[in-house]
């Protein structure tokens, strides 16, 4: 017992001093919580974040891992077929391959993706953000697709997300009754999915996150691009692979004003110890 | 000729073209007789066509300044940042402390926008990018600068979704936010449009790159894109390729592609690690011509280039298309001898083409090979602005219309009835409203370091990571001052931007310009251009903001044959030394006091108010008065760091009124405010004088700031408090926050669709 | 009379196509060296009522020059079909 609060009281430190050097202003304004919130169960788990040519969100999902969460980090690279031991990968956003032909359409073939899918399809931890979405899509690892945004025009702004469930590893500790302010940045973010799917989906609990007003209700308004249903996030049906067309890694440090997605990293970490 | 498998006649590239010119072929060129002369002087005999295409373009008013260069090296360059003189490389480099530097550098890509928006403006903003990294710097930030004519008009209403649509999916695609910059609509850019993109990058002290070449035997790399015959389609090289067929050959356009240029990006940086590299430049504004002269004349050795091993999307492209091409997302690098590997190496990572065409050599001079056979040979340092380039002295007149434009007085202009009728059409107007149908089509946050995204500011505020510091960039120019008041009118631009960085929270520390004007052989356009330059210099010397870099764009003509307003855009880069000194431009709660610092004036000359109200168009600048405005920005950087207010926004197009709604917008507030009855209340709400800011300030706060204020020279007066939603003036409801905000937000859209 | 209008709309050959350019690269990736040169462009289909062929052509031909290509950057080629009524 002594031994075990020892460890966790220097990890502590560690973080304490990595944070601190890295920048003051966040201990204060939010170290402190967080380290409180995590005193029972902080956790280093080795994330793996894939960077494809034209990824471009790839170093803001590292900085969010490495220097707000302190985790360990490792850089898939597209050509490798090496995970590199990584307990939970992410495809990050941006424009793989240009995006040219469809969004994620020609990343899921390369190299890195086929160890990728075959670690999805044994149950481990797979989550895409934006193009990262795009392709798990492109790739059948979740349900639907993407479609142009409805007024066919790129849009970039905070949006508010509703979660829809707490049954998932990426949602577990979130408050499904509140709106959570996370920025969205996209082309093709135009949820799809027919109707018999999307029954299914529902009947399965695999809808993460509805998008909806900063009153938590769920309205066409709050639609930024006319997805079904609302529908910003998803999970396949064994629940280890997680899609969200919202960026969580642009609202996770106290620099940029808004913290919201902090809670979906936090959810990962907390489930998983 | 032979026939090609389509079956149509093509020409044989039996090179040889040594046929020799004439003045004749010269002028088709571009080239004045006198340029000619000099060039068979420079080389001693007469040069061939692929020669004397190299003089053009090197010679051309893009590439030399040649109009312009006298009174460019009049603008201030020194400064207390600065790293790099202006000129001296692709961009400026400012020091930003902590070991880093910051490159930053606008320029203009007004007439590809104007005949292919999307394009024109995608490859505008890939130039202007490739900028920054070429001197190993990673942009961070993105600003553009945009002017459109009037947005009722069709033909505008495509222009601006092309334009924004190309700036938004090139910016997008690769991957740096677009985080600032204007909008504005006038008659006078109807046929012309200006589209100036602007970039910032940061890069550890020490480690940036040159555009240079030396080292005998050291190999030439050109990387990135294929080339093809972009970018040559004057009437000359037209009517000198003999077929119709080639002339269809000549794409009009050129395509970016944005996904290149992040693995140019990626690659570059990477390049540079490896400490092989001895020069880099990228390849815009004519070509590899352009790339191994400059380098070469700078690191004073010459080249010895085989066309041939340039890797071409096109068949049989004659030399001079090949040195000549402007095709996009294309790097010249010099590597060192020996280390050809860990360069490969570094391409092949990214899947970019990467040749090696030539070597470095000790001539001076570049020598074209193709095929083996030599087909040009010049010396580098003739070529180049600085070197040989022309340097000419323009005449200039002060056009009638400036004194007339003196004559203005504001009692020859009834003030209306109802100010709340001219406040809402100021509201609606799209100069004012809303640029949220514009700026949500650009990815602002990528980066996750764009500060200002929740905490709206008068400048853009960019963390730079790895220490506690932020730039603060702003674009800004009200052309219609400049138009009425070349010289005072370009100091306010300074001014003005200074504000912003200022009122963010900043300091002012360097200016990047894009010169847009008309044709620069009219006199009264030169003056215009002259005068710009000399309020420049003055401005910049007062803010101690030296002049960087930038660009120059004449010959930009307005729909009755005239020149669109002369638009001298001001990029200016600013430091934070703590992101904790941010200051936001929205009221914050109810019951803070809101005060005007500067002076109000009985002035509504050159106003918004002004024109698009009244439809008066000429009239002198605004108020200004150098020496007050770098007094109140002083004291308002002095408020911000003391944190004696809660909010700063500037007063600039719209006046008083609209500063204060825009301050109330953000928070979601409303306003209670008493005019002076000192002077005209028109003028007071809608005139423009310069160099006052809207401050609020917490109720136990405001002893201090009085304090500090009346300890200062500065003028303030207290207008009145925030309130939970009404905006009153005198006692009477001008409007209310909630509608104002639905009105405010939705004219673009109401012009340009959903 | 009713025909059926077939419209391809490819970029110019001499322009960059980023899009072909970035397929024709990930073909190589698949294994399939042997496809080269991928160009991509769009089809139409459309429905033009008109007195006869010359004139559903010439329609098709102006929705085509005004509309539906860039003739800057793109080209286009279509096909005329009756419909049975």
């Amino acid at each position: 017992m002594y031994y075990l609060f020892s460890v966790l009281l220097a990890r502590l430190l560690t973080f304490f001093n990595k944070n601190y050097l890295w920048n003051k202003q966040k201990l204060n304004s939010f170290a402190y919580n967080f380290i409180n919130r995590h005193l029972n169960s902080i956790t280093r788990m080795k994330f793996g974040v894939v960077i494809f040519p034209g990824s471009n969100c790839d170093e803001d999902i590292i900085y969010v891992l490495e220097k707000v969460l302190d985790q360990e980090v490792v850089r898939l690279w597209h050509k490798d077929h090496d995970l590199q031991g990584a307990e939970f990968i992410i495809l990050p956003g941006g424009f793989s391959y240009g995006d040219y032909l469809r969004s994620g359409a020609i990343a899921r073939f390369s190299p890195i993706m086929q160890e990728v899918i075959s670690y999805a399809n044994k149950g481990g931890y797979l989550l895409g953000i934006c193009n990262g979405f795009q392709i798990l899509t492109e790739a059948g690892l979740v349900p639907g697709a993407l479609l142009h945004n409805e007024k066919r025009k790129f849009i970039c702004k905070n949006v508010y997300l509703k979660t829809a469930t707490n049954n998932s590893l990426i949602t577990s500790q979130l408050d499904t009754h509140a709106a959570l302010k996370i920025p969205l940045a996209h082309g093709e973010g135009n949820y799809f999915a027919n109707s018999d799917t999307l029954k299914d989906m529902n009947d399965h609990d695999q809808v993460l996150f509805r998008y909806c007003d900063e009153n938590a209700a769920i309205t066409n308004d709050a639609n930024p691009n006319g997805s079904a249903e609302n529908i910003a996030g998803v999970c396949n049906r064994s629940r280890n692979v997680f899609g969200m067309m919202p960026h969580p890694e642009r609202a996770s440090d106290s620099l940029l004003g808004n913290q919201d997605g902090l809670g979906i990293f936090e959810s990962i970490l907390n489930t998983v110890a | 000729m032979c026939r090609n498998a389509l079956g149509k006649w093509r020409i044989i590239p039996t090179f040889a073209r040594m046929e020799l010119t004439t003045t004749e072929t010269a002028k088709e060129l571009g080239l004045l007789p006198e340029e000619y002369d000099r060039i068979k002087e420079i080389l001693g005999r007469t040069p061939n066509f692929t020669e004397l295409s190299i003089f053009s373009v090197m010679w051309s008013e893009h590439c030399s300044y040649k109009n312009s260069i006298s009174w460019l090296k009049t603008l201030p360059k020194e400064g207390p940042h600065m790293l790099v003189a202006p000129g001296e490389e692709n961009a400026g480099l400012v020091d930003i402390g902590d070991g880093f530097g910051c490159v930053f550098k606008i320029e203009s890509h007004n007439h590809p926008s104007a005949l292919e928006p999307y394009q024109g403006a995608a490859t505008g903003v890939g130039g202007i990018n490739r900028d920054i990294f070429t001197m190993g710097a990673r942009p961070i930030a993105q600003l553009n600068s945009l002017r459109f004519g009037d947005l009722k008009n069709d033909r505008t209403q495509w222009l601006v979704k092309g334009v924004v649509k190309g700036i938004g999916d090139y910016g997008n695609a690769f991957g740096i936010p677009t985080v600032g910059g204007e909008l504005f609509f006038d008659e006078c850019y109807q046929v012309n449009p200006l589209v100036n993109a602007m970039s910032a990058g940061i890069v550890k002290v020490g480690e940036t790159v040159s555009a240079t070449s030396y080292g005998v035997g050291n190999p030439v790399y050109i990387v990135g894109s294929a080339t093809g015959k972009d970018g040559i389609h004057g009437a000359a090289f037209a009517s000198k390729d003999i077929t119709a067929d080639s002339v269809n050959d000549l794409p009009a356009v050129q395509v970016g592609d944005p996904f290149q240029e992040k693995l140019l990006l990626e690659a570059s940086l990477e390049v540079i690690k490896t400490g092989a590299v001895i020069g880099m430049q990228d390849m815009g504004a004519a070509g590899i011509i352009c790339s191994n002269s400059e380098m070469s004349a700078k690191g004073e050795h010459g080249m010895r280039i085989d066309l041939d091993k340039v890797p071409t999307r096109q068949d049989n492209m004659k030399p001079y298309e090949i040195l000549l091409s402007e095709s996009q997302e294309r790097m010249l690098i010099v590597v060192e001898k020996g280390r050809e590997a860990d360069v490969e190496a570094v391409f092949d990572k990214w899947d970019l083409n990467c040749a090696i065409i030539g070597e470095v050599t000790d001539t001076k001079r570049l020598e074209y090979y193709m095929h083996g056979e030599l087909v040009a040979d010049v010396p580098a340092n003739d070529l180049v602005l600085g070197g040989g380039a022309p340097v000419y002295e323009r005449e200039y007149t002060e056009p009638a219309y400036f004194k007339e434009n003196q004559k203005f007085d504001i009692n020859q202009v009834v003030e209306p009835a109802d100010l709340r009728e001219v406040a809402r059409h100021l509201l609606s107007h799209p100069n004012i409203a809303s640029k949220r149908w514009v700026t949500e089509q650009y990815d602002s946050m990528v980066g996750t370091a764009t500060m200002t995204t929740n905490r709206p500011s008068d400048a853009a505020v960019v963390a730079v990571k790895g220490s506690n510091k932020a730039i603060v960039l702003t674009v800004d120019c009200n052309a219609r001052y400049v138009f009425a008041d070349p010289k005072k009118g370009c100091a306010i631009a300074v001014a003005e931007a200074a504000r912003n960085i200022v009122c963010a929270g900043g300091e002012p520390s360097a200016i990047t310009n894009c010169l847009n004007f008309g044709n620069p052989y009219i006199p009264e356009v030169y003056w215009q251009f002259v005068m710009a330059i000399q309020g420049m210099s003055e401005a910049c010397l007062k803010f101690k903001t030296p002049v960087t870099g930038g660009n120059v764009s004449f010959y930009n003509q307005s729909p009755d044959g005239g020149s669109v307003f002369p638009t001298p855009t001001i990029g200016m880069l600013g430091i934070m030394q703590d992101t904790a000194n941010l200051m936001t431009l929205n009221f914050k709660q109810e019951g803070d006091y809101i005060y005007l610092i500067g002076e109000s004036k009985n002035d509504i000359a050159s106003s918004q108010y002004l024109a698009s109200y009244h439809g008066i168009k000429n009239g002198p600048a605004p108020w200004f008065d150098l020496e007050k405005e770098y007094e109140m920005q002083e004291l308002v950087k002095q408020l911000i760091l003391e944190k004696r207010i809660v909010s700063a926004h500037d007063v600039a197009d719209g006046g008083l009124y609209i500063a204060l709604a825009e301050s109330a917008m953000a928070g979601k507030l409303g306003f209670a405010i008493e005019t002076d009855s000192a002077i005209r209340k028109d003028a007071f709400l809608f005139g423009e004088a310069q160099g006052r800011v809207v401050v609020s300030v917490k109720a136990d706060e405001q002893e201090l700031f009085v304090e500090t204020m009346a300890a200062s020279e500065v003028d303030f007066t207290l207008l009145g408090a925030v309130t939970s939603s009404g905006w009153v003036v005198d006692g009477e409801m001008y409007d209310a926050v909630a509608p104002a905000t639905v009105l405010f937000n939705g004219v673009l859209h109401s012009y340009l669709g959903n | 009379m009713k025909f059926t209008a077939s419209i391809n709309v490819m970029p110019l050959k001499e322009i960059l196509d980023p899009q072909g350019k970035a397929v024709t690269r990930s073909m190589e990736n698949l294994g399939l060296s042997e496809i080269l040169e991928v160009r991509i462009g769009k089809h139409i289909t459309l429905t033009v009522d008109a007195p006869d062929e010359e004139s559903a052509r010439k329609k098709v031909d102006e929705a085509c020059k005004k509309l539906l290509a860039n003739l800057i950057m793109e080209s286009y080629e279509f096909e005329l079909e009756a419909q049975l009524s």
